[in-house]
């Protein structure tokens, strides 16, 4: 386990630098060397403008409207809870011991006294919230980013991130649910309640962006950056007098 | 200070002054970075939660109440040099200031527009760690909204004559002059300065996009 844990330290290392050097580089090029697929991922993103326009921000808009702010916070917490799951597995696959510690903390109290997760116990505890995921990981892991990617419906990722994505649906309790229409609205319901928790944020963007597209792009590789990081981000290199 | 001149004042008039200097320092001593953000935020939320034309949504109301009390800690002309980079080198001073203006007006619609969303919110400031020396600090802090995680607002600061100013705003590690960067490099690459200045122009006549 200790060589383990060296070649994750190793490997936080080769995340920094591999991630300094894309930085430079991306700045000395411009955005095609994250975003290669610039023009096809612009297509995406208007496919996606239309059918979240006409679907799934109706529905978003609708759920938010007609479903009281109790069921809301029970929906997400339920899903939040899911999550800790996953941040806790990640704390540990990144060598976070102290992280794991809450995370799984947070996941048996919720679980255990909150009703499956519906109440989010920890949280009122002040136990903080991990939120890792498989594409942090990754990226601590020394795995470069990727092309920046939009996928209609499911919205901007990388490479990295979207490999992270495919195999957290797979590995899901909700899959693991035998009965296929509790299933099938339990996805629903997870991805209804991401979309509402984005409905704020949206607003405000497309006040604050003059290109949406370049926006969200810069606004989801700092992000991502910026969790990889734990908050702590290397600066950004400063392009001044 | 005032110690220095006066090392040769003699025993009763040095305590005298030293007194004086006591009570004047911090009257004119700058307002630490850390509790200007807080009394800033403070004012702003107070003003959101008890001004009844913040709260009917008086989008042009809000953008004044902006315009008087926070656009003067933002210093709006470092932003738009780091948000246009090269294109802010090569402008000229008429060019700079346009550009300036255009993006402090924008600014202040988004963040009119922000305010308006998120009205239930509470903060918490992290104390600050810098030295108390030093002319560049970052001001954590962090918006609390119910039921929902945490969002941390990050203030790069920068001492000036005239008090500390921001010169950037961090929001969950997204910087705005970064994104703006992005955006501010496009539209110059497609009109130059002039088509930059125009876009901005254009996108601040526009409506703002109905609030929900």
């Amino acid at each position: 386990m200790s060589a383990g844990a060296y070649r994750m330290r190793a490997g936080r290392r080769i995340a920094a630098a591999c991630i300094a050097t894309a930085l430079l580089a991306g700045c000395a090029m411009g955005p095609t060397r994250e975003d290669p697929f610039e023009p096809m991922n612009r297509v995406s993103y208007k496919l996606h403008q239309q059918i979240d326009g006409k679907v799934i921000k109706p529905v978003a808009e609708a759920y938010v409207q007609y479903t009281p702010q109790i069921v809301r916070t029970a929906v997400s917490n339920f899903f939040g809870n899911i999550d800790d799951m996953f941040s806790f597995v990640n704390d540990v696959l990144q060598g976070k011991p102290d992280k794991a510690g809450n995370d799984l903390g947070r996941v048996i109290t919720n679980t255990g006294f909150g009703v499956l997760g519906l109440i989010d116990i920890a949280g009122s505890a002040n136990i903080p919230k991990g939120n890792e995921d498989f594409g942090q990981t990754f990226g601590v892991w020394g795995i470069p980013q990727g092309p920046y990617l939009f996928i209609p419906v499911f919205g901007p990722t990388t490479v990295r991130d979207g490999s992270g994505w495919l195999i957290r649906g797979y590995a899901s309790p909700v899959n693991f649910i035998n009965d296929a229409p509790t299933r099938d609205v339990l996805w629903a319901l997870n991805f209804v309640d991401l979309r509402a928790s984005a409905l704020q944020t949206e607003n405000v963007l497309n006040q604050a962006a003059l290109d949406p597209y370049t926006f969200i792009r810069r606004s989801y590789l700092q992000r991502r950056q910026y969790l990889v990081y734990d908050g702590k981000p290397p600066p950004p290199k400063e392009d001044e007098e | 200070m005032t110690f220095d001149s006066n090392r040769r004042a003699t025993g009763p008039l040095r305590l005298c002054m030293m007194l004086v200097a006591l009570v004047a320092v911090p009257a004119f001593a700058q307002e630490a970075p850390d509790a200007l953000v807080k009394r800033v935020s403070q004012e702003a939320l107070s003003i959101i939660k008890t001004d009844p034309r913040v709260q009917a949504g008086d989008q042009a109301h809000i953008r004044d109440l902006i315009q008087a009390k926070i656009a003067p800690h933002f210093d709006m002309d470092r932003m738009t040099a780091l948000a246009a980079g090269r294109a802010y080198r090569q402008a000229t001073p008429e060019q700079r200031k346009r550009l300036a203006d255009e993006f402090e007006s924008l600014l202040i619609r988004t963040y009119a527009n922000a305010l308006n969303q998120y009205r239930d919110q509470t903060i918490s400031y992290e104390p600050l760690r810098a030295e108390p020396t030093a002319n560049e600090v970052t001001v954590r802090t962090q918006v609390n909204r119910p039921g929902q995680t945490p969002v941390s607002i990050d203030y790069s600061m920068e001492k000036t004559p005239s008090g500390w100013k921001a010169y950037d705003v961090i929001v969950g590690g997204v910087s705005l002059v970064t994104n703006y960067r992005d955006e501010f490099t496009q539209q110059v690459r497609q009109g130059g300065v002039d088509g930059l200045i125009k876009a901005l122009a254009a996108k601040n006549a526009a409506p703002p996009p109905a609030p929900k």
